[in-house]
């Protein structure tokens, strides 16, 4: 039992020291940047059990706010390849355990 | 036959006719329109009566009484089609059961009507619209109704497909009528024309134009549980460094500061890109603007010499001078031995009330407009000395008494070397500094005399400048004499030094007092000789090239004195009547020297040609600039002076001042150093010899 406590605080632990989000691969402009990780953040925080939503939010408010055909992956795990318009890429890491792609491609 | 009866009376008294039964209304509303064709047609009331009724012409022709003979129909109420013995089964008693129910009607034609009674208001008011047309119409009616009636029974409706053959048959008999009675066109409501008109279309163009698409990229990643936690990971180490790194930053903002420095240093280097280039195209501008002055250089030479019998002139070439060090004075020249178009300049002050910065430049021939090198000093420089092997050192005394060692080669304003107060400074101004062969260790040395008595050799040593005392100068000549409280007192001040060109210790110091030391490496504690020399402070002194006993010497007492060492009396004396401030072997013949003076002349002797007076006096500068040094090229003709002005002169000699000595016929030329050596001792034979006798 203590065993499984420990494990449990470890995974509290580590879901809260790795809560920020984490940029890893990027071609956006700073400002663009800067609003499309505030906007994942607000997305998976907001559908924290339900990634189709959040994906969704994020893909309709980019077409919204940078003009049409986003696309958003967003998952634990999972491969991609993909073709995007330059400038217009974003791959991070949410919440410990979360992926997110966001690329434009018209 | 069920044929619904129908009072065609009536309907015909109305103007818009419709009968049930297609072919009746045609036929009646024919008939109407030949009847009353005339008065109908008159203006636009034609268009009210559309729809009167037209009898066809092979309408039956009835008699009075046959008309008014009455045909009786009766109307039933069974459907004769409909079916009598329909049965329908009974699940109640399981077994088919007739119905009693069978239903009559039978809907042949619909239609709604838009008649009018005549009397209702409806019509009246129609009528009261229409106005006179009305009463035609009356009359119309009252003709209709004879010829109306029999038509009824004669064309009984019986079924759809016969009233369309009537039909057709009816149509060409009554257009052809029509055609036979009247010219005019008679209007029926299915009678339209359209009418129409085309406008000439815009035509149409097309323009298009390609954009490049939007550049695109690939990028794939596998993002997975493990992949995610490591990036987290060594995020965290990072953000943990950079606060370590964050701390150790604001503890050392100074090195920060300093490195700032050296990076705005470096960012600089992007103007050193064009250097070399700037540098080479600077070169041919200058060579382009002092082409004649090249051409001088290289192929003048003074063809008045030859009237001149000894004598010789001197030819101004290039002035160098640097407007950065303006009011500084040329206070120290040295070729450099490797690059012969390469000399160093010492700038500063001898003036003791007007001491300040210095300047150490590096000028070329081959440009006069610029300094290669400028090397701004705190302190004025007295004297240099360029390495004879590795020219990119130069040793430089200062007035403050530090020495220092700059490298061409670094970057930066600063030397490599310096003496400072703890690694043995000099206390009083540097006078002299002469580069040494290596020593035994392979480190580069150099000696340096100053005022304060001591003359020191110098080794670079790594990053530092050692220092060896090696002789102290006193008035007496030697360190044992006299009391020890009155010795740093009575220290004497060197001014100039040089070293024997073959006797590796052996060496010359000048003082203050006029006294010239011949000193060695070996003895610190005394001369080996000391000549009374001059009466004023020895401003150079200098062996011979060629002959090793040789050495000159000048003083500000207006003389220049010749010495063989081994001899304490000079060999010559030269009195110019005015302050000499420096005198030069020259580098080719062993009797040539030249010596500068304080009122801007030249003065050039060569002994093997006029042993009392100079071949050549000239002066180079105005009168009031002092001339303070000058040296010989060691390859081409020409020499360098320096005035106080901080104006350097290069200057060609004449070819007399470089003449060779005669040869006799028959002889091979002699050249070379034992030819000099020669020359040189054959004069002081003959000087000796009569010291000889008389002493």
């Amino acid at each position: 039992m203590a065993g499984t406590a420990e494990v449990k605080k470890e995974e509290a632990d580590y879901k809260r020291m790795h809560s920020f989000p984490l940029i890893r691969h990027t071609d956006m402009p700073e400002e663009m940047r800067v609003e499309t990780m505030e906007l994942c953040v607000t997305a998976c925080e907001k559908f924290a059990t339900n990634n189709e939503s959040a994906a969704k939010m994020i893909k309709e408010s980019m077409d919204k706010k940078f003009g049409s055909s986003w696309h958003v992956v967003i998952g634990e795990g999972f491969g991609f390849e993909v073709t995007h318009e330059v400038k217009n890429l974003l791959y991070m890491f949410f919440g410990g355990s979360l992926a997110v792609c966001v690329w434009k491609c018209s | 036959m069920p044929v619904p009866n129908i009072n065609v009376r009536k309907a015909s008294t109305v103007h818009k006719v419709s009968l049930p039964g297609a072919k009746s209304t045609k036929a009646a509303s024919k008939k109407k329109d030949e009847d009353e064709g005339v008065d109908a047609h008159d203006g636009w009331d034609e268009w009210a009566h559309g729809k009167a009724l037209i009898k066809p012409p092979d309408q039956v022709e009835l008699t009075e009484a046959e008309l008014k003979e009455e045909v009786t129909r009766v109307l039933t109420a069974n459907n004769p089609h409909a079916p009598q013995n329909i049965v329908r089964y009974s699940f109640k008693e399981r077994s088919f059961k007739p119905t009693s129910v069978v239903d009559q009607m039978a809907v042949l034609f619909v239609l709604e009507g838009s008649l009018l009674h005549q009397d209702s208001d409806e019509a009246r008011g129609l009528r009261a619209k229409e106005g006179r047309t009305e009463e035609t119409v009356t009359a119309g009616t009252e003709a209709e109704p004879d010829e109306e009636k029999p038509e009824t029974p004669a064309t009984p409706i019986e079924d759809g497909g016969e009233a369309e053959e009537a039909e057709e048959e009816d149509r060409p008999d009554s257009a052809a009528s029509k055609t036979g009675k009247k010219e005019l066109k008679v209007t029926n409501q299915f009678n339209f024309s359209e009418r129409a008109s085309q406008t000439l279309n815009n035509p149409l163009r097309q323009r298009s134009c390609q954009t490049e698409p939007p550049p695109r990229n690939n990028f794939s990643a596998t993002a997975n549980q493990w992949e995610i936690y490591d990036a987290y990971m060594e995020e965290l180490q990072k953000q943990e460094k950079n606060k370590e790194k964050q701390k150790a930053t604001q503890s050392k903002s100074v090195e920060k500061s300093k490195k700032k420095m050296l990076l705005m240093e470096t960012q600089n280097d992007d103007a050193s890109k064009v250097r070399k280039s700037s540098k080479i195209f600077e070169r041919m501008v200058s060579q382009n603007i002092y082409d004649d002055i090249a051409q001088d250089f290289q192929y003048f030479e003074d063809a008045s010499d030859e009237h001149r019998g000894q004598e010789g002139t001197l030819l101004c070439l290039w002035d160098f001078h640097y407007d950065g060090a303006k009011r500084l004075s040329v206070t120290a020249l040295c070729w450099n031995k490797k690059y012969q178009d390469l000399f160093a300049v010492g700038m500063g002050s001898y003036n003791f009330t007007k001491q300040g910065r210095g300047m150490l430049v590096f000028y070329s021939l081959k440009n006069s407009a610029y300094p290669e090198y400028i090397y701004p000093t705190d302190s004025s420089v007295l004297c240099l000395d360029i390495h004879e092997q590795h020219s990119h050192l130069v040793a430089v005394g200062f007035y403050d008494g530090s020495v220092a060692v700059y490298n061409l080669k670094e970057a930066g304003p600063e030397p490599v070397y310096k003496s400072t107060a703890k690694t043995g400074k000099h206390t009083d101004p540097v006078w002299q500094v002469r580069w040494q062969s290596d020593d035994m260790d392979n480190n580069h040395n150099f000696y340096s005399v100053s005022s304060d008595g001591r003359v020191v050799s110098w080794t670079l040593i790594k990053n530092e400048l050692v220092f060896t005392d090696i002789i102290t100068l006193l008035p007496n000549g030697a360190i044992s004499e006299g009391p020890e409280d009155s010795q740093q007192a009575s220290t004497a001040c060197g001014t100039s030094l040089d070293f024997h060109k073959q006797i590796d210790f052996l060496f010359l110091v000048g003082t203050e007092e006029g006294k010239i030391h011949k000193c060695s490496k070996s003895y610190s504690s005394q001369f080996l000789e000391t000549y009374v020399a001059h009466s004023w402070p020895v401003d150079a002194v200098k062996w011979n090239h060629f002959h090793p006993k040789v050495f000159i010497s000048c003083s500000s007492d207006w003389t220049v004195k010749i010495w063989d060492h081994t001899i304490n009396t000079p060999m010559f004396t030269f009195d110019l009547n005015v302050a000499v401030c420096d005198v030069a072997w020259s580098p080719y013949s062993s009797t040539v020297f030249a010596a500068v003076t304080t009122d801007g002349t030249v003065h050039v002797f060569d002994l093997n040609i006029n042993k009392y007076e100079p071949i050549c006096v000239q002066q180079v500068v105005a009168k009031k600039t002092a001339l303070t040094h000058i040296e010989f090229n060691p390859i081409y003709p020409i020499i360098i002076v320096g005035d106080d002005q901080g104006c350097v002169t290069s200057l060609k000699l004449s070819p007399n001042l470089r003449k060779k000595p005669k040869t006799k016929k028959g002889q091979d030329l002699p050249k070379g150093p034992e030819v000099e050596i020669a020359k040189m001792e054959k004069l002081l034979s003959l000087l000796r010899e009569p010291e000889q006798s008389t002493g």
